[in-house]
């Protein structure tokens, strides 16, 4: 729990005086025998016992059976020989240091965030974390199938931990440093797609956003620093805010284009070629992360006392939440093209990812909107008697808290994207089942559904449970209302 | 009295900062922007000349198979046909799988508070691994490895043996022993609607006399069943009057249905609801004297336990069950199961039963622990306290989130496509291909997804009413 500790001010609670022997504390808890503990658990009448053999007899049979088939008879070469199959789809192998260099990131980001988070925590490292992360090593290390990449599996380890001290470092030198974890990692969403798309870097969606956010932050600190006597203050404020976003952004726009030389890049890969582990947690992400616009829209809409804008809220979330996940990725696929202009065609997975975010958000709204009602009316009023209007009231003080109180929901909500995901087989994109399903068809592992289905849901199990133990930290760590 | 001022600036300042202003406003500002969203996609499919929205081309034949339906189905029917084929199959995996999820559900909510320990794991492991494995993932296994991989017709299972043959399976499929449907069917059915409302009615009598007091009383009741008769069958003929442009489907509900209440069974049918409303009515009465005269409920009791065995002979005897037969090769006869009926429905069952069990988990720890240890100190063993007094507390809350999850249950009968089984989904899928009439084929099939939802939620929500523990 104390990872995540996000409130270090929470005092220790003092000690109790010492009371007289007799009332001290709790009753005793004797520890049982294996013995009597066998009697107490297993065999404490005879409907039980009965139970408890028969029980033990089909758990044994069973276990013993899944044993021998895994270690004699199962063939696990579908397994090993198209790992990186199963990874990242018909990626051509050559580009697989693209693929790498993206769990990278994702590892240094972690590693940061994690350091950044837990920059009040005197010992970083302590021995639950170490024994994990030395789980997650020997594992590397000794499984047949992670073998070969196991200098790139320690690397990333290394950065985790590495950035991680970093992080408490940079964290407590300058505490505006977490403030910009999330710039971070939405810089980092953006470098992710490039490593996988490739193509030239003047042209990428990378640099048309990096040249956004650093607009901006010219703009924002010329406002801030400059003033000029002359004018009003708000009309230099405006007046400078825009100059410095709108010359920035041009000079960063045309400047790659007019210096000769500036035209290098990586290999384009066309999406038909991304596919597995690595297709399913970015349409994950991607679902989740572009839903939070549209569904927090939707449920500040169905709390609305205007007639106008609750309506269409609860008519989208109803209709959305009507209907299955399978009939609007595939309306998606056939609609979304339809409805655009002649010649806009979105690419498959744009389109998988549109499907994706219009229903999530609909299950957002609704998580977002049970946030929303936990939050005392004491909180409005506090606000306006402040001074602050709806609006402000809304974003500064209730959204936030209501945020909080659903992350768990949240998170959840995740946990079954990344499931829903495999609907998107379905479809047709090349996503783990799908990829599962296609190397099952040719001749050479025909025979092996088993042990490719079971190698992918114990991947999916892995991430779910995870991520569901995660959330549990988080929502313990998040609990202010603990003092 | 709107004065005329000099200084208009300031009124039009003072109406920036009136947030009255602002309310309208926005409605009007977002309504339009919706509005021109819906007009300009729509201009755009104008422009591909897929606009026109029309409903026509459900006549058309079909073309392509079906082989796993009880309409009697066949590629020359219409599109129509084939849609209601599919919901009908759609309908038979939801049902189901809502009863067969429920009874594993509660099965393993209960099992994780046994006081046996490894029945306890037991139940932790199955939740733990049902959640955090895609459905669609554990749907293809059980087909594929499971029950694809059974034996081919040569060497079939037949179980006990080969003379009694209740279950056949082979990879063709399972078969069951089956009703036979014999011409004399109505009259079972009509006497099985009969005990089920008597037995409705007896269980609400038993209720009066566990509360010594009488409830909403039977016609509230009354009306509350017939509203949902009503919305039941508004929803199912506009469904079949809108979407079925075949002549036989019409002449059912236009000609049949009343060809049907003139005959001499229809007559009969009338007669026996007539006769149910009396004895409604005189059952009333009868409880209240009872109930008044300070008599026990003995009676009612063993009247209970009549009813019940009276459903279960009239289930037994009027649909002629038969077991199936083996013939060289295979088996006929009894009832047919596909595998792929059969892995929809073991997997949305299993997979959504992990989901019921954590819910009933939950319900059952809502009851306070005083509950247990008051049944405890009664002399109630264990079970007894959980079968009398925790679980039908815990209903209350068990039942809410529960509608939820066999809607749930009702959406993700989609995936059936994924292993060939022909719902909704997979039939609106091929015709969408074959007609081309996307837009239409989609508004059909997301339509009744949402009947079906609705009609789950008006259900449960009548169910909730029945459970919630009122005016303590």
């Amino acid at each position: 729990m104390t990872n995540l500790d996000v409130s270090p001010n929470r005092t220790p609670t003092p000690t109790p005086p010492p009371k007289s022997p007799i009332e001290r504390g709790a009753p005793r808890v004797s520890k049982l025998g294996p013995v009597a503990w066998g009697q107490k658990n297993l065999f404490n009448s005879w409907f039980n016992s009965i139970l408890t053999v028969v029980l033990l007899l089909l758990i044994g049979n069973f276990v013993i059976g899944t044993l021998l088939w895994v270690f004699s008879e199962a063939q696990w070469a579908v397994v090993t020989d198209n790992f990186g199959q199963f990874m990242s789809g018909l990626y051509p192998p050559e580009a697989y240091w693209r693929i790498w260099s993206m769990l990278g990131i994702i590892f240094l980001m972690a590693g940061l965030t994690w350091g950044l988070l837990a920059r009040h925590q005197k010992k970083l490292l302590n021995q639950p974390v170490l024994i994990g992360l030395g789980a997650i090593a020997l594992f590397a290390v000794v499984l047949p199938l992670t073998q070969p990449h196991v200098l790139n599996l320690i690397v990333c380890l290394g950065l985790l931990v590495g950035m991680a001290l970093a992080g408490q470092v940079i964290g407590r030198k300058i505490p505006m440093a977490a403030q910009l974890i999330s710039l971070g990692w939405f810089l980092s969403y953006f470098a992710v797609l490039y490593l996988l798309n490739g193509g030239e870097v003047r042209a990428s969606f990378l640099y048309l956003v990096s040249r956004v956010v650093l607009s901006l932050l010219v703009g924002w600190q010329l406002s801030q620093r400059v003033s000029i006597p002359a004018l009003p203050p708000w009309l230099t404020k405006i007046g400078l805010f825009a100059a410095g976003v709108v010359i920035t952004y041009l000079i960063l726009w045309y400047l790659p284009y007019t210096i000769p030389g500036l035209d290098f890049g990586i290999d384009n890969v066309r999406t038909s070629k991304w596919g597995g582990l690595t297709l399913t947690l970015l349409l994950a992400v991607s679902g989740i992360v572009l839903c939070f616009p549209l569904g927090i829209l939707l449920a500040l809409g169905r709390r609305s006392k205007l007639p106008v804008l609750r309506g269409f809220s609860v008519a989208y979330i109803e209709l959305i939440r009507g209907v299955p996940l399978i009939s609007i990725l595939f309306m998606g696929q056939v609609l979304i093209p339809l409805f655009l202009p002649e010649g806009t065609r979105p690419d498959r997975i744009v389109r998988a990812v549109i499907g994706l975010t219009m229903f999530s958000a609909a299950y957002l709204a609704e998580n977002i909107r049970a946030g929303l009602q936990a939050i005392p009316q004491g909180q409005t009023e506090a606000a306006q008697s402040l001074g602050l209007n709806k609006t402000l009231t809304t974003l500064l003080i209730v959204l936030p808290q209501a945020i909080k109180i659903a992350i768990p929901a949240i998170v959840g909500q995740f946990i079954s994207l990344f499931q829903d995901t495999t609907l998107l087989s379905i479809v047709g994109l090349l996503e783990m089942l799908k990829m599962t399903r296609n190397l099952l068809v040719g001749a050479s592992y025909s025979g092996d559904y088993v042990e490719a289905f079971l190698f992918i849901a114990l991947i999916y199990w892995i991430f779910c449970y995870a991520m569901s133990y995660g959330s549990q930290r988080i929502e313990a760590a998040l609990n202010t209302d603990l003092r | 009295m709107v004065q005329k001022t000099a200084k208009p600036l300031p009124r039009f300042k003072a109406l920036l900062r009136d947030e009255r202003f602002w309310q309208v406003a926005l409605q009007i500002i977002v309504f339009i922007a919706v509005v021109a969203t819906f007009y300009y996609l729509y201009g755009n499919l104008k422009a591909k000349g897929q606009a026109e929205f029309d409903l026509g081309f459900l006549q058309n034949t079909a073309g392509f198979p079906m082989s796993d339906n009880i309409l009697g189905y066949q590629p020359t029917n219409s599109y129509a046909k084939i849609m209601q084929a599919g919901v009908i199959n759609s309908f038979r995996v939801v049902i189901v799988g809502i009863i067969l999820a429920t009874i594993v559900g509660i099965t393993a909510g209960v099992a994780s508070f046994s006081t046996n320990w490894l029945l306890q794991k037991i139940s932790r492991v199955y939740v733990g691994l049902m959640r955090n494995v895609p459905l669609l993932l554990q749907l293809i296994f059980w087909y594929t490895a499971v029950f694809r991989a059974t034996p081919n017709a040569d060497n079939q299972i037949v179980f006990p043996d080969e003379a009694l043959s209740w279950v056949v399976i082979s990879n063709k499929g399972i078969r069951l022993p089956g009703p036979s449907f014999p011409n004399e069917l109505w009259v079972g059915i009509i006497l099985l609607v009969l005990a089920l409302l008597l037995g409705g009615l007896l269980w609400r009598s038993a209720n009066m006399f566990r509360l010594g007091r009488f409830g909403a009383g039977i016609g509230g009741w009354l009306s509350r069943g017939v509203n949902v008769a009503i919305i039941v069958a508004v929803v199912i003929t506009d469904y079949f009057l809108l979407f079925s442009n075949s002549a036989e489907d019409r002449l059912y509900f236009t000609g049949a249905v009343p060809a049907f209440v003139g005959s001499p069974q229809g007559l009969w049918v009338l007669a026996l609801m007539g006769l149910a409303a009396g004895l409604v009515y005189v059952w009333k009465l009868r409880t209240q004297a009872m109930l008044t005269r300070g008599e026990d409920g003995n009676l009612l009791l063993g009247m209970m336990g009549a009813i019940a065995l009276a459903t279960a002979a009239i289930i037994i005897f009027a649909f002629g069950w038969k077991t199936p037969v083996i013939v060289p090769n295979g088996a006929e006869g009894g009832l047919p199961i596909t595998m792929e009926y059969a892995a929809v429905v073991t997997g949305l069952t299993f997979y959504t039963g992990a989901f019921i069990a954590e819910i009933v988990r939950a319900g059952i720890q809502s009851v306070s622990r005083g509950q247990w240890e008051a049944a405890r100190s009664l002399g109630l063993s264990n079970s007894k306290a959980m079968q009398l007094v925790v679980f039908p507390q815990s209903l209350q809350v068990i039942i809410p989130p529960l509608n939820s999850e066999f809607a749930n249950l009702a959406k993700n009968s989609s995936l059936a496509i994924a292993v060939g089984y022909q719902d909704l989904y997979s039939v609106a899928y091929t015709s969408l291909n074959q007609s081309g009439r996307a837009i239409e084929v989609i508004a059909v099939m997301m339509g009744t997804y949402l009947l079906i939802n609705l009609l789950i939620s008006i259900n449960m929500n009548q169910l909730n009413a029945v459970f919630q523990v009122k005016g303590r």
